[in-house]
């Protein structure tokens, strides 16, 4: 008999910790398990998430554009629409990007290829789990945002160093809609419930003033747009892409800083009912 | 754990044990899936869990595992009570699921490496114990292979070499060769009863009754969430069943009517739409007596009693879904 001969360097002692029966302090090996996969079958995915919003800076700043001209920019100058679309495009693909791995991806690991169930039978816990997936879409929120800041850098459409605080900012932005996405995901039961995500998700990504200024829009529905965080994330992008800072700046960070510090503790309230049936 | 206790009138869970259950319950909402079931495991056993589909075998599996919150009664596997110390107590199992959930997304040997790594074990340990294990499942020449390519047998034995990776004290195999070919069921068995041999305790749940008759020193009889009998193979023949068994086939319109006539012959009588059963301890002179009588069966079979007619039994021949 071969396979005892070696003992697995594994321990039985009982620590009392906060989170104990939730966090088997290994995320890491989710980490490491989530970059073998996409490295190994994944990548066409990780290519199309990135086309997609250089797609529409194609078609959007250069095509309509043409027919644009010249927009008030956050500083009251004019700018290209090109310039003008492009943060919002970024934010909107930090949101996507998040969303989708954070509803569609963990519905289908914890429910079709039940990778999530092999995972929990070891010691890692509920929370390893959604903070290695949480990690890994953070990750590739980072990959993309610097690929189409390079895109946009190639375009001639970054006219202020600053633009490079796009990228760590729509790491905020994914950060903020991963963390509140896994805990919808907690209440979702088939998958006809995960279309009512792109109910929003659509809707948010075409009024958000992602196309046209804010402004264009009455009182009361400028103050429903102003709640979403779609918004603040493509308000706050179209600042930093040309250094103008001020205390709407910090407010849309703030925003995100709230929804991370919500999604979280909801996420977790919620992992017993999401990962523990 | 080992505080002192005054008496109680609840025996307390065993820590001599490796898994010992105390009126342990699961419910989800209305439904009762385990209703107060107790027993222990000593160390090194092989234990079954028989019983019906729905019967609560899986959600108890599931509870000892750490994954499935008990709604009631005590539960200590290795002395911990997994609720609380959940990864610990499965830093020492090993669990073959009911379905395979092997990761799609990596090959073979790497199935193998990235879930020792959830265990946090470290590189050096992991690389040989992958080999070995590969040896083992008889997979050595698939390391490299893709997951989706391999057959039901070859998942269900690297299923296996992966609960494997940590060295488990206890293995919970739920159905380990359901869906399997009898050649591949058996390189399984082999499998297993040679980790039996090497000291490991296993908890098996079955279809099978020869399977259970094949691995188990001991076994449950579970329906509806509770427990129906408790004892090892040969023991629960001898309890719930005779030595042997007359099977008469007398065509399907006539059973009924000649079972009357057979009234008398053997302990019992079961008459079943397509033959009847007599169940004696002599099969031979119970048939004897069947001729005897002037009754000419199309076919007549005397066999040993076995687990299945134990088995149905106690959980009854109707189909309950």
């Amino acid at each position: 008999m071969s396979t005892q001969n070696s003992t697995a360097p594994t321990s039985l002692v009982p620590r009392d910790r906060f989170l104990g029966s939730l966090y088997g302090r290994n995320t890491r090996a989710v980490i490491a398990r989530g970059l073998k996969a996409t490295w190994g079958t994944n990548w066409s995915i990780m290519v199309s998430g990135f086309v997609e919003p250089v797609l529409y800076l194609v078609a959007m700043g250069i095509g309509l554009g043409a027919l644009v001209g010249t927009v008030t920019g956050p500083g009251g100058e004019e700018i290209g629409y090109a310039n003008y679309i492009a943060p919002a495009l970024l934010a909107v693909s930090a949101m996507n990007g998040a969303v989708y791995d954070s509803t569609m991806n963990v519905f289908s690991k914890l429910n079709y290829s039940r990778l999530y169930e092999g995972m929990l039978s070891t010691p890692l816990g509920p929370l390893d789990v959604a903070m290695g997936e949480i990690f890994l879409a953070l990750l590739r929120g980072a990959m993309y945002a610097t690929g189409f800041t390079a895109v946009m850098g190639a375009m001639g459409l970054i006219t202020s160093p600053w633009a490079l605080l796009m990228i760590p900012a729509a790491v905020v932005i994914a950060f903020g809609f991963a963390s509140f996405g896994m805990a919808v995901t907690s209440y979702m039961k088939t998958f006809q419930q995960l279309d009512w995500v792109n109910m929003v998700m659509l809707p948010m990504f075409l009024l958000s003033a992602t196309f046209y200024p804010l402004s264009v829009y009455p009182g009361p529905m400028q103050s429903v747009i102003q709640a979403l965080p779609l918004w603040h994330g493509v308000e706050m992008l179209r600042q930093i892409s040309v250094g103008i800072f001020n205390w709407g700046t910090a407010g849309h960070l703030l925003y995100f800083v709230v929804m991370i510090a919500i999604g979280l503790t909801l996420t977790t309230r919620r992992l017993r009912a999401l990962f523990l049936k | 754990m080992s505080q002192i206790t005054s008496t109680k009138t609840v025996p307390e869970t065993r820590s001599d044990f490796v898994i010992s259950a105390r009126n342990l319950t699961k419910s989800y909402g209305d439904f009762t899936a385990v209703n107060g079931i107790s027993f222990d495991v000593p160390p090194g056993e092989s234990f079954g869990l028989l019983g019906p589909n729905g019967a609560g075998k899986s959600t108890t599996m599931k509870m000892i595992g750490g994954v499935s919150q008990r709604s009631g009664g005590e539960l200590s596997i290795m002395g911990l009570d997994p609720n609380r110390y959940g990864p610990e107590v499965r830093a020492h199992l090993g669990v073959v699921p009911q379905q395979d959930n092997l990761d799609e997304d990596l090959r073979v040997r790497d199935n193998l490496l990235a879930y020792g790594r959830y265990f946090g074990l470290p590189k050096s340990y992991l690389q040989p114990k992958a080999d070995e294990l590969l040896e083992f499942a008889q997979l050595a020449d698939k390391a490299k292979a893709r997951v989706d390519s391999l057959s039901g047998g070859m998942k269900r034995r690297l299923t296996i070499a992966r609960s494997l990776i940590n060295d488990p004290k206890i293995l919970l195999l739920d159905e380990p060769t359901t869906g399997l070919d009898p050649q591949a069921r058996h390189i399984l068995w082999d499998r297993l009863f040679r980790l039996k041999e090497a000291g490991v305790t296993l908890i098996l749940t079955t279809h099978y009754m020869d399977e259970a008759e094949q691995l188990c020193d001991r076994l449950i009889v579970v329906d509806k969430g509770a427990i129906m009998a408790e004892g090892s193979p040969a023991a629960l023949i001898r309890e719930h069943s005779t030595r042997e068994v007359v099977e008469l086939r007398f065509g399907s319109d006539r059973n009924t009517t000649v079972a009357s006539e057979l009234e008398g012959i053997g302990e019992r009588l079961e008459t079943l739409p397509d033959r009847v059963l007599i169940y004696a301890d002599d099969g031979e002179a119970a048939l004897e007596a069947v001729t005897g009588r002037g009754l000419r069966p199309i076919t007549s079979l005397v066999r040993r009693s076995s687990l299945e007619d134990v088995f149905l039994r106690l959980t009854g021949r109707s189909l309950v879904e």
